[in-house]
């Protein structure tokens, strides 16, 4: 998709200024983290669990080559295809001649972010091959035509009464011209529309969330049940996934299965875990007569070896965005591309460039619950902090704040002078009313009071005035 | 397939990595891990005695929302026919055609029109066998084949399953160990599909509401013997 990530500070105003975005938030806030302690509570061995995840993840980076070629190997012995896209360019051209070459006029998709990464919709919709979205979240944004805003949970930034003016105008050409009030009601429409077009396609096309070396099979974890009607009924199943979604073994992948759902939703399993491997057999009574895995670099290779590796651990859970309080505050949207949260703005940088994505790291108060709550451990503050420094080095930095910088460098290594202008900027900010305790206003801090008023410094001097006051001496070890 | 787009993939992979195609005691560490395959911390609650392990499969499948009740062999066909009736379902159902459920007394059941076979958009209610059941998270693990199309696991609104107590195991490696002993090492059926409880969404608002795309009420009938 488009990034509009280098419009971040804009996008952040909108988001801010939304009611219907800043009620869907609030739900956010209660419903997944909480629902997460409780999981991850429920099961004693859960910390355990996120170690060995980790270190599989880890031996699966360090290995990778072999893994997919295993893969590979595992896949091709059972009369499937594995088709290597170095670029996304490469993957949409892959998957677009597979669905001709079976002279597809739909393909049912169940959700995937590789696939947004990629653009394939738009893609598919050019050549006149009509893709859809058959996970209900969404299915509802390309109704809207809008871009996911979580990676699990693709219409969390709507309401329900949004959805059902979506569905109203979408669904009345279908024959259903009532506006609905209730959810069941919402998802019973949504399924009966949806039903019709998964009896008619003629490709499914999946994501995967982890592909097993050992046996050659792609693994998904789902709610709904659309990702294994996808890979069912229609008599194609492409499987799009990226390279770093290879892991060794099923025991593996048991492991990564227990901290997966309670991470994302919080719950004890998903609904629907499905291995598939290959095609259908002579005998089967059903499924898909052709079975392909795309497999897709876009730049993730170029981590490998790198201080960014970690990033490649991600299993796609979304709690460090159910955890975020900038995310919790401005939803996916804002983050311009992909991947929202503290995830996004680690990896969006990676695979669309720093010069576009260089304000997303910057979007973090390093309060560390997302590292706190990742299954894998990745260690996204440092993640950001990483990008931060490359911004400055690449004089990507606004002006304004690197000028604040230098100047604030130049006083730190002149102690004397820094007491004194300390000193004085104190005195200056007593003048403007610290009887109040607060500022309501105050010069050149429009953008701190404009929201909030800002907490005065307290009285008695500057921190170096009081310590000297009070005796306070150098500590030595 | 381009052999260049594989290599220029595989190359980058190992150039990053600073090594040429993995070798030596890697290569085989990465082999002795595919041939046995270690297996992570162990699970204490997937650790139990059989009979304690159908007690917590039972906890668990409800708890996600799937209806259990035991039965013995011989009223297998009528705990199915009384669960149609109590819940106002249709007498009909696609069954799959496995010589297991075959042996139930579905000739005692009159009222009860079955057919055998895939599974058709409209279908409301299917009966399947399972290849096993989870007792950590209250799981049912069905095998594609010949005896168990997929679609009757996804396709009607009421999925009734017949399980055996004996299949019942703790966790997902004792699946994995009975999937290689029954299919042989590295083979797997088309499709294993786990199913925990009725298909869900929380799409909307974050309100789980069941019946996304797949079945609405799932019942799960353990037979004892």
């Amino acid at each position: 998709m488009q990034s509009t990530a280098h419009d971040f500070k804009h996008n952040v105003d909108d988001a801010l200024a939304d009611p219907n975005l800043q009620d869907s938030l609030s739900k956010l806030k209660v419903g997944f983290s909480e629902r997460r302690r409780q999981a991850a509570e429920r099961l004693p061995e859960f910390e355990a669990l996120r170690d060995a995840a980790r270190d599989i993840k880890n031996h699966a980076l360090a290995n990778l080559d072999f893994y997919l070629e295993e893969f590979e190997r595992k896949v091709a012995g059972l009369g499937g295809h594995v088709h290597w896209a170095p670029t996304a360019a490469d993957a949409r051209r892959i998957i677009a001649d597979l669905c001709r070459s079976v002279g597809a006029k739909t393909v049912a998709k169940s959700k995937s972010m590789v696939s947004e990464e990629i653009a394939l919709n738009d893609h598919l919709e050019a050549l006149g091959i009509a893709p859809i979205e058959t996970d209900l979240g969404e299915y509802i944004i390309q109704l809207r035509h809008e871009p996911p805003s979580h990676i699990i949970a693709p219409a969390v930034h709507l309401t329900k009464d949004q959805v059902a003016d979506t569905f109203l105008e979408h669904h009345r050409a279908l024959g259903f011209t009532k506006r609905l009030t209730e959810r069941n009601d919402l998802v019973a429409e949504a399924r009966h529309v949806l039903r019709e077009k998964f009896l008619k396609a003629d490709v499914g096309l999946t994501g995967a969330n982890f592909l097993v070396a050992e046996t050659g099979s792609s693994m998904l974890v789902t709610n709904e049940g659309n990702a294994d009607l996808s890979n069912t009924l229609p008599r194609m199943h492409i499987v799009l996934a990226s390279i770093e979604k290879v892991i060794p073994t099923l025991e593996d992948a048991a492991v990564l299965l227990r901290v997966l759902a309670r991470s994302a939703t919080g719950q004890e399993s998903s609904s629907y875990t499905t291995l598939n491997t290959g095609p259908k057999r002579p005998d089967d009574l059903d499924g898909p007569s052709q079975y392909h895995v795309v497999i897709l670099d876009n730049g993730r290779s170029s981590v490998l070896g790198t201080k960014m590796q970690d990033m490649l651990r991600c299993i796609r859970c979304g709690a460090c965005m159910n955890h975020c309080p900038v995310y919790g505050a401005i939803g996916g949207h804002a983050y311009g591309w992909v991947y929202p949260g503290p995830i996004g703005a680690v990896l969006t940088p990676q695979l669309i460039g720093v010069e576009e994505a260089g304000n997303l790291p910057n979007a973090s108060t390093f309060c560390g619950r997302c590292e706190s709550v990742c299954p894998v451990r990745i260690p996204l503050p440092n993640l950001m902090r990483h990008w931060r420094e490359r911004e400055f080095e690449r004089h990507l930095t606004p002006r304004a704040v690197r000028q604040g910088l230098a100047l604030w460098s130049f006083a730190a290594h002149r102690p004397k002078l820094y007491r004194r202008l300390s000193g004085l900027a104190n005195r200056l900010l007593a003048l403007f009313g610290r009887a109040h305790g607060h500022y309501r206003t105050l010069p050149l801090a429009g953008g701190w009071t404009r929201f909030r008023d800002l907490p005065a410094p307290p009285a008695g001097g500057t921190f170096h005035a009081q310590w000297a006051r009070h005796g306070g001496a150098r500590t030595r070890p | 397939m381009s052999p260049t787009a594989r290599s220029q993939i595989l190359d980058g992979i190992r150039r990053s990595l600073h090594r040429g195609e993995l070798s030596g005691a890697a290569r085989q560490a990465a082999e002795a891990r595919l041939g046995a395959p270690p297996r992570g911390p162990a699970v204490a609650r997937g650790q139990l005695p059989p009979a304690e392990r159908t007690v917590l499969f039972r906890q668990w499948a409800e708890f996600n929302n799937a209806t259990v009740v035991r039965a013995a062999p011989s009223e297998v066909a009528a705990e199915v026919a009384a669960y149609l009736a109590r819940n106002n379902l249709p007498a009909e159902a696609a069954m799959a055609p496995s010589p297991q459920l075959d042996a139930y007394d579905w000739a005692g059941q009159p009222m009860l029109s079955l057919r055998r076979g895939a599974a058709r958009g409209s279908d409301h209610v299917s009966i399947t066998g399972a290849f096993a059941g989870i007792a950590e998270t209250g799981t049912l693990v069905m095998a594609s084949g010949p005896d168990h199309p997929v679609s009757l696991n996804l396709l009607p609104d009421t999925h009734i399953v017949v399980l055996r107590e004996a299949d019942i195991v703790g966790g997902y490696e004792e699946v994995w160990a009975k999937l290689r002993q029954r299919y042989g090492k590295d083979r797997m059926p088309r499709t294993v599909n786990t199913i925990t409880g009725p298909s869900r969404t929380g799409d909307i608002e974050q309100a789980i509401e069941l019946g996304a795309h797949g079945p609405r009420r799932l019942h799960i009938v353990i037979v004892g013997e």
